[in-house]
């Protein structure tokens, strides 16, 4: 028998993480493993998004009456400030790229990351930029208050006089952040490019690394326009040049291009591995095939491709230029073509499908409906005229959040709770999952829902205090926004309980068609004994074909007879 | 035995073919994925320089008072002659290349000496530049931009000259470029791209006024 296995050393081989301690101490050290990386990240950027959240629960109780009762304006500046910027660069950016680390490698048959040394200097930075962002808040005069996206001439203001303010260490930490970000880009990049296994052509490589691969490139041309706005915006108010600072001829609009070249393209960045992800626990779940896999994949890239073109989208009321308005007015209405695909896809998937209603699949069906919502009213507001009238409303909030909540933190919590059994080895209490599940829609609907009509008659976005005729909506959205708050303790809840003593569940609970399913649960070290080698597409549920040609595949074999039927001609 | 494993509708036809991909993916070497990475890494690079070069068009097609109070242009004879050395260095540390991949170590080491004095020479140059300017950083947008511009590539030629001195100081360790030189392929990658981003700096602030 020729020998092709390229086998992990005999002394490492079922021992998960060898030379790092085999507990939970592992997680805590400088592991160059993507599998410790992964589970570092998400588990980091989890208690950020307790901070964030928490943030957004005194901004709630702050609006649920008229007035600016419970904290004053500035302080409520700050609070709406580091509620976006904790979100944004500690918990979305992070634990997507936290579950891209954990799957992509193991999805392609690759035995790590292509610089395993780089990874973990990525994921160290995370931590580093949490901590700036929140000595802000120790720092005389607080946190930056000019808001997530920073313009000038708010965010020259310096009304303390003190070199160190809050402001110059948001602008440091979105600057380590977006290093940390580059670096990941270059290595998902590199390893999605060079290291997928043999025989893993580009249409044989799932939905979800095409889609971490698109956002990864975005990434790389968009991040660095944000650096170079950023850094002239930390020249002007340290050491006093005028690049934006307009009393002095600069120009502050130019800094709105810099910072939505890539802020705009940055929601792709976190939408588009919700998508793969929702491209991979659809068949599962309803055991079919992705539906046009090949126009899905193509689809990612090609939002990659668009979404660098419809930046002025956010500036239609700054002063733009009628023809601008209209050329980008269209190229932001074209990135709904290839979101629709995937949604007509996704619904074709489960169409006739044999539909589990897992927690997973749960969020993943959750997250598309809200994805369809926001989707909707992102055609409204790229239309000029609607986007003109609901500008700097909470119409504008409602409908980023549904984008965000909605869409992308539910198809995070689908992740979690799919791949839960891969990283653990145990299954999660589907009780406590599924209750998680009915607070977070329930909580998403009652906050972000009544933000649209209140937008819609005028109630302005980043105040304190409001007329009374919105106070209707704002009760709602604030018991809602309470709501989800509650949410995320089943949650905790069932991760730490599962983790400690779940159910143990094998290597492969859901019968699923995937390279990372065919390795232990957890992986060992090097992710596979041998190194796959791909003879089929990544979906074949119901073809009766192997997936690999030189690993048996139990998981496909042991299915239920009513499993593997052939659900559809 | 392994035959039986591929599966012929595949890509794979038979167990040879199998085989010959293992071994190539398992020689997937480190330097080619680092060079990739590189390539990837300059790019994404391009792009903050890009915006930089961006700003400094928007504000020179839209400003009134484009110069300073009493500055009409740049003196354009000594950057000339600054660029030509920076330009040529780039052929130099390619010759440093050539002579490692031929082994011959002191060949390498003196032509990337040499690159390492013609950068310097370049930085020399800025400095006096830099120097006799009627103008600073405070002085509107113009010279906001031309130091911000002039000064974030000086900083990449700073990075360009300690990565060779590092790749001279490895050229000492026995052995150390018997099997690949990344690391060089990179530094001149990196010189390379310095040199381009010049280019198009010198375009836009002393040809260009």
């Amino acid at each position: 028998m020729t020998n092709i296995s390229l086998e992990a050393p005999e002394a490492v081989r079922g021992q998960p993480y060898p030379g790092a301690p085999d507990n939970w101490k592992r997680f805590f050290t400088f592991s160059t493993d993507h599998k410790v990386i992964g589970i570092q990240y998400i588990v980091t950027s989890f208690f950020f998004f307790l901070i964030g959240g928490t943030l957004s629960m005194i901004m709630r109780g702050e609006l649920i009456t008229p007035d600016a009762d419970l904290v004053d304006r500035t302080v409520y500046n700050a609070l709406f400030t580091m509620h976006g910027s904790i979100m944004l660069f500690m918990w979305t950016f992070p634990v997507l790229v936290g579950l891209g680390n954990y799957l992509v490698p193991l999805m392609i048959g690759a035995r790590d990351m292509a610089f395993p040394r780089l990874n973990a200097v990525s994921f160290w930075m995370v931590p580093v930029v949490g901590i700036l962002m929140l000595a802000s808040f120790l720092v005389p005069g607080g946190p930056s208050q000019s808001g997530w996206w920073a313009y000038p001439p708010v965010s020259l203001q310096n009304p303390t006089g003190n070199l160190l303010n809050g402001q110059v260490l948001w602008i440091l930490a979105v600057a380590i952040s977006g290093v940390s970000s580059i670096m990941g880009g270059v290595n998902f990049v590199t390893t999605i490019f060079k290291m997928r296994a043999p025989g893993m052509t580009w249409f044989r490589t799932p939905a979800f690394v095409w889609s971490v691969l698109g956002a990864q490139l975005i990434q790389l041309y968009g991040l660095p326009a944000l650096t170079g706005g950023a850094v002239m915006l930390l020249l002007d108010i340290t050491i006093g040049t005028s690049f934006f600072a307009p009393e002095r001829g600069g120009n502050p609009i130019l800094y709105q291009h810099f910072f939505w070249f890539y802020s705009h393209p940055a929601v792709y960045v976190m939408v588009l591995p919700a998508f793969g992800i929702f491209s991979e626990v659809l068949p599962v779940h309803a055991r079919k095939p992705l539906f046009g896999y090949r126009v899905i994949a193509a689809s990612s890239i090609l939002i990659t491709v668009v979404s660098g073109a419809v930046w002025v989208h956010h500036m239609f009321a700054s002063a733009t230029p009628g023809w601008m308005r209209i050329l980008f007015m269209v190229t932001s209405m074209l990135v709904a073509i290839p979101s629709g695909i995937k949604v007509f896809g996704w619904v074709a998937t489960i169409w006739g499908g044999k539909i589990r209603f897992t927690t997973p699949m749960l969020f993943a069906l959750g997250g598309i409906s809200n994805w369809l919502f926001a989707g909707i009213t992102g055609i409204f507001l790229a239309s000029v005229p609607i986007d003109i009238h609901v500008n700097n409303t909470y119409f504008v909030v409602g409908h980023f959040h549904y984008v965000l909540y909605g869409a992308i933190v539910m198809g995070i919590y689908a992740a979690i709770y799919h791949w839960f059994p891969k990283m653990t080895g145990r299954m999660y209490y589907e009780g406590l999952g599924k209750l998680h599940f009915a607070l977070t829609y329930l909580g998403t609907a009652l906050t972000f829902l009544p933000m649209h009509p209140a937008g819609l008659m005028g109630m302005p976005r980043r105040v304190a205090s409001y007329d009374l005729e919105f106070a209707y909506w704002n009760v709602l959205a604030s018991i809602g926004g309470f709501l989800l708050g509650l949410s995320t303790l089943p949650f905790i809840l069932n991760m730490v309980s599962a983790w400690i003593r779940g159910e143990k569940v094998g290597n492969n609970p859901w019968r699923a068609y995937g390279l990372e399913w065919l390795t232990s649960s957890p992986p060992t070290v090097e992710n596979f004994e041998e190194t796959p080698v791909v003879v089929s597409g990544p979906y074949g549920y119901g073809r009766n074909q192997p997936l690999v040609g030189n690993i048996p595949n139990p998981g496909l074999t042991q299915f239920p007879e009513s499993l593997t039927q052939q659900q559809t001609s | 035995m392994t035959a039986e494993r591929a599966n012929p509708s595949g890509e794979l036809r038979n167990a040879q073919d199998v085989e010959a991909n293992v071994r190539q993916h398992q020689e997937h070497d480190a330097a080619s994925n680092s060079k990739f990475g590189f390539i990837v890494f300059l790019l994404s690079e391009s792009v903050i320089f890009l915006s930089f070069f961006t700003g400094y068009i928007v504000y020179k097609t839209t400003t009134l008072d484009w110069y300073p109070p009493g500055v009409t242009g740049l003196e354009t004879r000594d950057p000339f002659i600054n660029t030509l050395v920076l330009v040529s260095s780039s052929f130099v540390i390619y010759v440093a290349e050539r002579y490692l991949h031929d082994k011959k170590l002191w060949g390498f080491r003196l032509f990337l000496l040499i690159t390492m004095a013609m950068g310097s020479y370049f930085l020399f140059g800025q400095a006096v530049e830099w120097r006799s300017l009627p103008f600073s950083y405070q002085s509107g947008l113009f010279g906001g931009t031309f130091f911000l511009l002039t000064g974030f590539h000086g900083l990449h030629v700073l990075t360009g000259i300690l990565l060779q001195t590092l790749m001279l100081g490895r050229s000492f360790i026995p052995g150390n470029y018997d099997n690949g030189y990344f690391g060089v392929e990179a530094t001149s990658l990196f010189w390379h791209f310095v040199d381009v981003i010049w280019i198009v700096l010198y375009t836009l602030i002393y040809v260009w006024q």
